[in-house]
């Protein structure tokens, strides 16, 4: 178990450093979301609606599509020099692999939900401060679920044509549960209602992100091995 | 020692079936290095990567004294990240290959110094020359000191002097003869000019088989070439 | 009698018994009282639905059993069962506007049952799409399998957010814990209707079945005389 972990940290610690060395692709999405933002401000009446009950579907809808960018690279990089053949000649667990992967992917969009989310009070000027520990446990419970499904999916479109498009086509039915969760708690938090109403949302984020954990970390070595 | 048993391995199904291997068997002891001479399309990749446990055969059995962790592969990619150093690559696959962290350092200098490349240990490989990657890419497998060396085309790309470099140093690291343990080398090509000093032991495949399969002896270079023109053309 | 013509002899079967189903529906079965006619939508809209979702498990569970078992049949089942869904998917998405219009007073809404056919609708989609942008057909039925089995595990979560959503369908009369309320001779109705639709899956899935049989017979003929 000792061996599994240290090999998924040597696979995440490796694809952070290529991440800080070339900082294209962090920059690019950090940029990205910020942009989703902007656009979201100037994609509403705001004499009409409310920013509050929009709110909720703007920080998911940028989070998701940030996530989107983030899980197209992870395995992009592998591909360089065929890297991915190395690491399947070398006798690197298919599990750790992936939860290498899972890591460094996770450890990337939490950096873009860093920057996002005092962009996303900046600019909408939303009062989190209250809550602002449950909407982080929010956040961290649907990202892991979708991160989770995507580093399973990226790895395989990576091998066939147009492969990004195709990961944003077959991920995104995936990425329904999570994000009606993720929008009705942030929506609860955000209007003041007790936390209690949202037992059932918090549930439903905690048994996805059991279930596809589990089940990618399972289904991953299927995905790669010839 | 590397030990093969009736493997066979196709792929594509129905009538389209392609058979990339068929039937091979063998066993190398250390200080053996067998070449494989066949046509494009003959199954040597195919077994190559058989060998590496990148395909599981359909049938047969493949052992490795050490298994994974004693497979040394260069193939016609070089598995290296451009965007890391020389050093921070070889750091990331010798942690893969289980070499403890103490040792990881003295052992990628010592790679590193016996392929000449210690002053360019820390420059990024997208830097490097053609050949200096190249260079990398065998430091690389042999980062983890593996017992087999599995070899696809090694010498694709190369130009004469390098390729002759490359030659001096698979014949030192197969060892063996001289009271050294050695290694067991198999090298797949389709040019036997590129890899016949090296080898002791000679096969010809073609459609997935071994049609000839025999020591080197004292045989030469030109002799193999005439009798594997042969081997390939007739029927 | 080869696989194609027994296919085609229980489609019929099941075509005549869904006409049947609708004479029995139109003309032998009380018109409810509130909705009045379009209520009879539901006869075809309700197994179709069951079906969609049925088809989906079938696909994973084939999924499931390929990757131990390395059968090229259940690849076939699994493509079969996955287009065969999509078509029923379609069916509920076309007749869930037509009841919709005179019910709901408009052809679509966000309904969650009826958006969560649409999900499932994407999602038979981007396996077909994955499925056609692999050439090889082991990699293609194993990336297959493995998004089969995502896609069945998937579909629970799309019932839970159903029951978490706040929705506007009627709720689920048939498959309810308690006793059915639905009055006797239209539960008759709806039975016999499940069953025609039971006899369509299956007649539909052999003769898609039949298809690719012949089409790896082919495909195998000529990569073999080149």
């Amino acid at each position: 178990m000792d061996e599994l972990f240290a090999q998924a940290w040597t696979v995440a610690r490796k694809d952070l450093l290529l991440e800080f060395r070339t900082r294209t692709a962090i920059v690019s999405t950090v940029v990205f979301t910020a942009l989703v933002l902007t656009v979201f401000n100037f994609g509403r009446d705001p004499t009409a609606v409310p920013t509050i009950d929009l709110a909720p579907t703007i920080l998911w809808v940028t989070f998701t599509f940030a996530a989107m960018l983030a899980l197209n690279r992870a395995f992009q990089l592998e591909l360089e020099n065929q890297a991915l053949e190395g690491l399947l000649v070398s006798p690197l667990n298919r599990t750790s692999l992936y939860w290498g992967k899972l890591i460094a992917n996770l450890v990337f969009v939490a950096v873009v939900e860093a920057v996002g989310l005092p962009l996303f009070v900046l600019f909408f000027d939303v009062p989190v401060g209250r809550v602002l520990v449950p909407l982080i446990g929010v956040i961290a419970l649907a990202t892991l679920g979708f991160v989770a499904v995507g580093t399973l999916f990226s790895a395989l479109v990576i091998r066939t044509r147009f492969a990004e498009l195709l990961l944003v086509v077959i991920l995104l039915p995936f990425l329904v549960p999570p994000l009606i969760g993720a929008v009705q708690i942030t929506a609860q938090l955000l209007g003041g209602r007790p936390l209690s109403e949202a037992v059932g949302y918090f549930k439903l984020l905690a048994a996805y992100d059991i279930v596809f954990v589990s089940l990618a970390s399972f289904l991953f070595r299927f995905t790669v091995d010839e | 020692m590397l030990s093969v048993e009736g493997l066979r391995h196709t792929f594509g199904e129905g009538g389209g079936q392609v058979v990339a291997l068929d039937g091979v068997s063998f066993t190398l002891m250390p200080g053996q290095a067998l070449a494989i001479f066949g046509p494009n399309g003959a199954g040597k990749t195919t077994l190559l990567k058989v060998l590496a446990g990148l395909i599981r055969p359909q049938a047969g059995s493949v052992q490795v004294t050490g298994g994974r962790r004693a497979i040394g592969w260069i193939g016609h990619q070089s598995h290296l990240y451009e965007h890391l150093t020389v050093r921070e690559n070889l750091l990331f696959w010798a942690s893969l290959y289980g070499v403890p962290a103490a040792r990881r350092g003295p052992r990628a200098a010592e790679v590193l110094g016996r392929l000449g490349m210690r002053d360019r240990a820390d420059r990024p490989v997208w830097s490097l020359s053609r050949g200096l990657a190249q260079r990398a890419a065998i430091a690389k497998a042999l980062i983890h000191d593996p017992s087999v060396l599995l070899l696809d085309e090694p010498f694709t790309g190369l130009d004469l002097a390098a390729a002759a470099e490359l030659r001096a140093l698979l014949g030192e690291l197969r060892g063996g003869g001289g009271g050294a343990a050695g290694r067991v080398v198999v090298l797949a090509t389709h040019n036997v000019d590129e890899g016949v000093e090296l080898a002791t032991d000679v096969a010809f495949q073609r459609h997935g088989r071994f049609v000839h399969f025999a020591p080197r002896g004292g045989r030469e270079p030109a002799g193999i070439a005439e009798a594997y023109r042969r081997a390939v053309t007739d029927g | 009698m080869t696989l194609a013509q027994k296919g085609r002899r229980i489609t019929v079967l099941a075509l005549v018994c869904l006409a049947a189903v609708y004479v029995r529906a139109l003309a032998f079965t009380p018109v409810e009282r509130l909705q009045g006619p379009a209520q009879k939508i539901f006869y075809l809209h309700v197994p179709a639905a069951l079906w969609t979702e049925a088809a989906m498990i079938l696909v994973g569970l084939a999924g499931i059993f390929y990757l131990f078992l390395k059968d090229p049949r259940l690849d076939r089942f699994a493509e079969a069962s996955a287009e065969v869904g999509t078509v029923f998917a379609t069916i509920v998405l076309t007749t869930g506007p037509i009841w919709g219009k005179p019910i709901w007073g408009t052809w679509w809404t966000w309904d969650a049952r009826l958006t969560s056919t649409l999900f499932l609708f994407f999602l038979y989609v981007g396996y077909l799409l994955v499925r056609g942008a692999v050439r090889d057909p082991g990699l293609r039925a194993r990336y297959a399998a493995v998004l089969g089995i995502c896609g069945m595990c998937l579909v629970p979560f799309i019932h839970l957010s159903v029951f978490l959503f706040r929705t506007l369908h009627p709720q689920p009369i048939i498959l309810k814990p308690s006793a059915p309320s639905l009055p006797g001779s239209m539960l008759a109705t709806w039975l016999f209707s499940l069953a025609a639709f039971t006899l369509l899956y299956v007649g539909f899935v052999t003769q898609r079945y039949a298809v690719s049989l012949t089409r790896d017979a082919q495909r195998g003929e000529r990569t073999g005389r080149a």
